[in-house]
């Protein structure tokens, strides 16, 4: 059945928004409805990919990505409210637990409250924060810097609408006045990044982790809305530099699909080459510092060996060890370096026959398998529950690699693998990888012979304008899926430009993999879940 | 005037020699005391050929950073190579990455933690200026306005050659610095007094 007659079955009165994404509109009363139906009946839609919130100038709302994991069927909803006095929206965190956490951004962000959510708080900005900067009417010099520490409350809100019809606040506790609560960061060698998590513990388990984000948000979302189009891919590098020219893969995509550019082919080539290149760089970090953090040195000098020689061939040709600035609008900036081809080929061919000494010392280590296997547990079920799309949710058997289901690029011509382990403890993320590794090697040696002369970038207007609509693209990151989406209103810059972080799940799954789990085991298990801190805060 | 000898690179080479003949000339202007001078230059030998650095990366720059731990970069070459996790067993706190209105009392925290002498080295744009993010509602823009600042190493992120010119330009710095006698002391005798007062 079309999604649209499914839609309108479930919910006569909703109308659709064509331009760009296809997008079912429905009243916030009428909402929670189909949301509820969506979710349990027909074909699920049981991952909730993305809330993004929205203002309009006149309407405080949010945009709900579906996608059903047995069909790959995708849809937007979207719900408006315009009461910008005291907005509420229902929650929807009791059918997406990764609601939860996306629901508290968008309350951050646009002041938008979700009833029933059980914890209201801020995530990114300080608990004195005033206003919400977001939205389109915020005074951008309402928040000097305060050099006060910030205090955080131990209990969150909870809205409900009680009997009477008023709107109550449940005080939730966070923690417990006996609750044991270990502080680990900002500052801390073993978090990735400047991560907070507030640890409560029992004797030497965990009993729940609070994680505080924030420290490095820098308001790219906000800054995009004043800058033309090929100024907002400079952001994109800095979200997640591990995956920059993937990132940056997503919001070209998103332009492209939008002024309907059809880039060459050679550029798309080059954009697979390149991404897949990214990958190996990433997952060679993710190893070198899963085994560092776990206490070994020499595979972390093994790793970074090998990853200076992926910098190297990305340096050539890029210009740019780690932030790249590559893909353009319509193409890539510059030609490949002529050198290319021969030192992507000298490098598959040393890596291969060099991987097994990184088994060879950790992944056959007695002391690696004790930590790992059957540790940090995360049901296939949790894991599309929370969102964790990549390799985390890929070793709990949940097929979600973005590169096999809604190809882009090169990657419906290529024979690969997609690489699903079933074990869902800390061992298979990190073998996940590991075969990742492999697999994007696979990839290139396919496409690197098959390259195609011709141009490497088409010529765009001087002033790229997108038509008004709603675009999003998304593509498979080193760590997950990565979605780009713009709201536009036809002119040169976004009216709201929104990424979808592939870190921020991980780190709210954090606290249902690691409960019950020894607090030691925190570190290997944050490590085999592989987040980025800056492209979670943005 | 005494010039600081970096292995390998003559003094000629540095291009901003101007800043440390100002220092020198200040720090001289009252006459040094022969043995006092000697002892200062020896142990400045010592401190700045075993900077341990807190490691506080809070985006880019550290993974640059850790490349320069790495193999092919070795910064041990110059006794750089101890990082150490706690600001109170640290000499120098690089700041690589951004620093936002939420971390900004953590950073003035770990640098009050620090114990004297305590050198800053400013990584990247993002903390010199706020570099691409100047204009966010959250960015601090630079860290001079948090904390006082010894080197600025510009770059998004820099290249690893680039870190090591700024590390050499706070070694330089180290070895002229006179530490006997409290001259070049950052927290004066009145401060001290003045809190005990309070």
């Amino acid at each position: 059945m079309d999604i649209k007659d499914r839609i309108l079955k479930l919910q006569p009165e909703a109308t659709f928004e064509e331009q760009g994404d296809l997008i079912a509109v429905v009243a916030p009363g009428k909402f929670r409805a189909l949301m509820e139906a969506l979710r349990n009946e027909g074909d699920k839609m049981d991952y909730l990919r993305e809330i993004m919130g929205l203002d309009n100038g006149t309407e405080l709302g949010a945009v709900y990505y579906l996608e059903s994991t047995a069909t790959y069927e995708q849809i937007a909803v979207k719900t408006m409210t315009p009461d910008r006095e005291n907005p509420m929206l229902p929650s929807v965190c009791d059918l997406w637990k990764t609601a939860e956490i996306k629901e508290r951004e968008v309350y951050d962000f646009f002041g938008i409250r979700f009833l029933n959510n059980p914890d209201m708080r801020r995530i990114f900005l300080r608990e004195d924060w005033k206003g919400y900067p977001l939205r389109k009417d915020y005074d951008m010099n309402s928040n000097p810097l305060n050099m006060e520490n910030e205090v955080n409350a131990d209990e969150g809100d909870e809205f409900v609408i009680d009997s009477y019809g008023s709107v109550e606040d449940l005080k939730n506790k966070i923690f417990d006045r006996n609750d044991f609560v270990v502080n680990i960061g900002p500052q801390h060698p073993s978090t990735h990044g400047v991560l907070r998590l507030r640890t409560s513990l029992e004797g030497e388990m965990v009993k729940k982790i609070d994680p505080v984000c924030g420290y490095i948000h820098r308001g790219i979302e906000k800054m995009a809305e004043s800058m033309t189009y090929p100024q907002t891919l400079a952001m994109t590098d800095r979200l997640d530099y591990l995956s920059a020219n993937q990132n940056r893969h997503a919001l070209c995509m998103c332009i492209e699909k939008a002024c309907g550019i059809e880039i060459p082919e050679r550029a798309k080539y080059i954009r697979t080459i390149i991404d897949e290149l990214q990958r190996i760089d990433s997952h060679l970090l993710y190893y070198s510092c899963l085994v560092m953090d776990m206490g070994g040195l020499t595979p972390f000098f093994y790793g970074f060996r090998d990853r200076e020689m992926v910098l190297d061939i990305l340096e050539d040709t890029t210009g740019g060890r780690l932030i790249q600035n590559y893909y353009v609008i319509g193409g890539v900036q510059a030609d490949l370096h002529p050198e290319f081809q021969t030192k992507v080929k000298a490098f598959i061919k040393h890596l291969r026959g060099i991987i097994h000494e990184y088994h060879e010392i950790f992944t056959g280590n007695v002391i690696a398998r004790e930590r790992l296997i059957k540790v940090g547990m995360l049901s296939r079920e949790d894991a599309i529950s929370l969102g964790t799309t990549g390799g985390t949710g890929r070793a709990s058997g949940w097929h979600n690699d973005v590169r096999k289901h809604h190809p882009y690029g090169m990657y419906d011509q290529v024979d690969f693998k997609e690489i699903v382990y079933d074990g869902c403890d800390s061992f298979d993320r990190y073998m996940v990888r590991m075969d990742e590794i492999m697999e994007s090697m696979n990839i290139i040696e396919q496409l690197i012979d098959r390259i195609p002369e011709g141009d490497y970038k088409v010529k765009t207007k001087p002033i790229i304008k997108l038509p008004a609509g709603t675009y999003s693209a998304s593509v498979e990151t080193s760590r997950g899926e990565f979605m780009a989406i713009i709201v536009s209103d036809g002119g040169k810059s976004p009216v709201r430009l929104h990424f979808r972080s592939t870190g921020l799940p991980l780190v709210h799954a954090l606290d249902t993999v690691c409960r019950g789990n020894k607090i030691a085991d925190l570190i290997a298990i944050g490590g085999t879940l592989d987040y980025v801190i800056p492209d979670i805060d943005r | 005037m005494k010039e600081p000898k970096i292995k390998s690179i003559p003094y000629s080479e540095f291009k901003d020699n101007e800043y440390l003949e100002n220092m020198v000339a200040e720090l001289n202007k009252d006459g040094v005391n022969v043995i006092v001078g000697k002892l200062d230059d020896l142990i400045n030998w010592g401190r700045s050929n075993s900077l341990w650095s807190l490691t506080f990366g809070t985006s880019c720059c550290a993974i640059e950073f850790m490349a320069l731990g790495a193999a092919r970069y070795d910064m041990a070459r110059f006794g750089f190579e101890v990082t150490r996790n706690s600001p109170r067993q640290a000499d120098m706190i690089m700041v690589l990455g951004t620093i936002t209105y939420k971390m900004a009392p953590v950073l003035k925290r770990l640098y009050d933690q620090m114990a004297d002498p305590k050198y800053v080295i400013a990584i990247g744009g993002c903390t010199i200026s706020g570099g691409p993010f100047k204009n966010s509602y959250h960015v601090v823009p630079g860290i001079d306005k948090i904390v006082p600042v010894d080197v600025y190493v510009p770059g998004c992120p820099p290249r690893p050659e680039a870190f090591y010119y700024g590390m050499m330009q706070l070694q330089r710095k180290i070895k002229l610095e006179r530490f006997f006698g409290g001259v070049n002391r950052k927290e004066k005798e009145e401060d001290i007094q003045d809190e005990s007062e309070d």
